[in-house]
């Protein structure tokens, strides 16, 4: 599903990602490990067509539609609500029977009491089960999270390994986290990077 | 009709932003106010009208670069733009969809603008409320593909104008023969080609814009 040949990419002079080949099957699950800066965020990126390799080659063998990108930020608008920004993108995604959907998912992630209230008043936990919910919306077939724990307290995190759980093997994952520990069992393949 | 549909998703969503926060509107309907009154105030009393017609295009293009500027802000914010761009929707729909929330909003700004120029200076033709329109057609068209385009950048507040004011001379030119040409047919004809060509250039390119 993903295949990279010297996958480069570069920030001006300076290089964050050189010479990656990297191979992940469909339902994979991806832990991608490494010290801030090491290019983990920006592999990501690159996988969600986001940013362009400076160098090599990547073939990603999904549409754009059926990929779900959890970032650093939650990439949702701050002054809608959490039902607001679901709605407008499950329109756009074109998710069959839009509101179950999003209902469920809002019950599944604790948030269904706050979905009319805007997101600038949720905390950093909130906003980040806002986050998993709008990358799970459209049922994706390549799920790529960028640090998922990110935020999260006890029970949010217990609530994503659950779903990480669930997803392993129908779904392929890339993963990157600074908690391998904690999908260590899923896991079918482990890049650190450096 | 999928698109169409993303399009009007996409302009509800920034005009409900705006109704919440208000910021955009409030600020651009103030600068115009204000910038009248200083015209007004600053202009000798044997002022022809040509003057002031040129003033307003002025007024009005000044307000339409500072709503600009705010055009992409929720997007940029949390990086939004990156979750619109990965949907599977027509990317042109973004561009689609905000241009027409930019139209409203100098829509409104001109609606509080012209009885204030007609209060200060002149009398509101409609040759001057055709070129208007037009014009806002074409400022929002052109302006919401360069806002895009400045908003990944640290300077954007100066990146802006300084992409969006020499394309923009050809509807102040435009926008002031309207007003005060005997044939003013032939000036909105003009905007009306403006706001055709550049519409598809925007239409087009938006995509480009937005991905690397």
């Amino acid at each position: 599903m993903i295949r990279a040949r010297g996958l480069g990419r570069s920030f001006g002079t300076k290089r964050v990602l050189r010479g990656l080949d990297l191979d992940v099957a469909e339902r994979d699950v991806l832990v991608v490990t490494g010290p801030n800066g090491s290019g983990k965020s920006t592999l990501l990126a690159l996988c969600a067509g986001l940013l362009a390799p400076t160098a090599g080659e990547l073939e990603i063998e999904v549409e754009r539609g059926r990929l779900g990108y959890l970032a650093h930020e939650p990439l949702v608008y701050r002054e809608l609500t959490a039902l607001e920004n679901l709605e407008l993108y499950g329109r756009l995604y074109r998710v069959p029977e839009r509101r179950e959907r999003i209902g469920m998912l809002l019950e599944r992630f604790d948030l269904w009491e706050a979905r009319h209230e805007r997101v600038s008043t949720y905390s950093r936990g909130m906003q980040q089960r806002l986050a998993l919910c709008r990358t799970l919306l459209h049922d994706p077939d390549l799920l790529l999270l960028d640090e998922p724990y990110a935020g999260l307290d006890e029970a949010g995190g217990v609530l994503l390994d659950g779903e990480l759980a669930a997803l392993a093997g129908e779904r392929t994952l890339v993963v990157s986290t600074h908690e391998p520990e904690r999908i260590a069992r899923l896991a079918t393949a482990r890049l650190a990077l450096a | 009709m999928n698109y169409f549909s993303d399009v009007g998703a996409l302009a509800r969503k920034d005009l409900r932003l705006e109704l919440r926060s208000r910021d955009t509107f409030l600020s651009m309907v103030l600068f115009v106010v204000a910038t009248l009154v200083v015209f007004s105030f600053s202009l000798p009393a044997q002022t022809e009208a040509e003057a002031s017609y040129g003033l307003l295009w002025v007024a009005l293009l000044f307000t339409a670069i500072l709503g600009l500027t705010r055009a992409f802000a929720a997007e940029r914010e949390q990086r939004v733009l990156d979750g619109l761009v990965l949907a599977p929707c027509d990317r042109s729909a973004i561009w689609l969809g905000k241009a027409l929330a930019v139209v409203a909003f100098l829509a409104l700004a001109e609606l509080v603008a012209l009885p204030a120029f007609a209060l200060f200076f002149e009398p509101v033709t409609w040759e001057l409320v055709a070129a208007v329109v037009l014009a806002d057609l074409g400022l929002a068209a052109v302006g919401t593909l360069l806002a895009a385009m400045a908003a990944a950048s640290r300077a954007r507040e100066l990146l802006l104008p300084l992409l969006l004011l020499p394309l923009a001379i050809p509807i102040v030119v435009g926008g002031v023969g309207a007003s005060i040409s005997d044939d003013p047919g032939r000036f909105l004809g003009f905007l009306a080609l403006y706001d055709l060509i550049f519409a598809i250039l925007s239409w087009a390119s938006f995509e480009y814009v937005v991905t690397e």
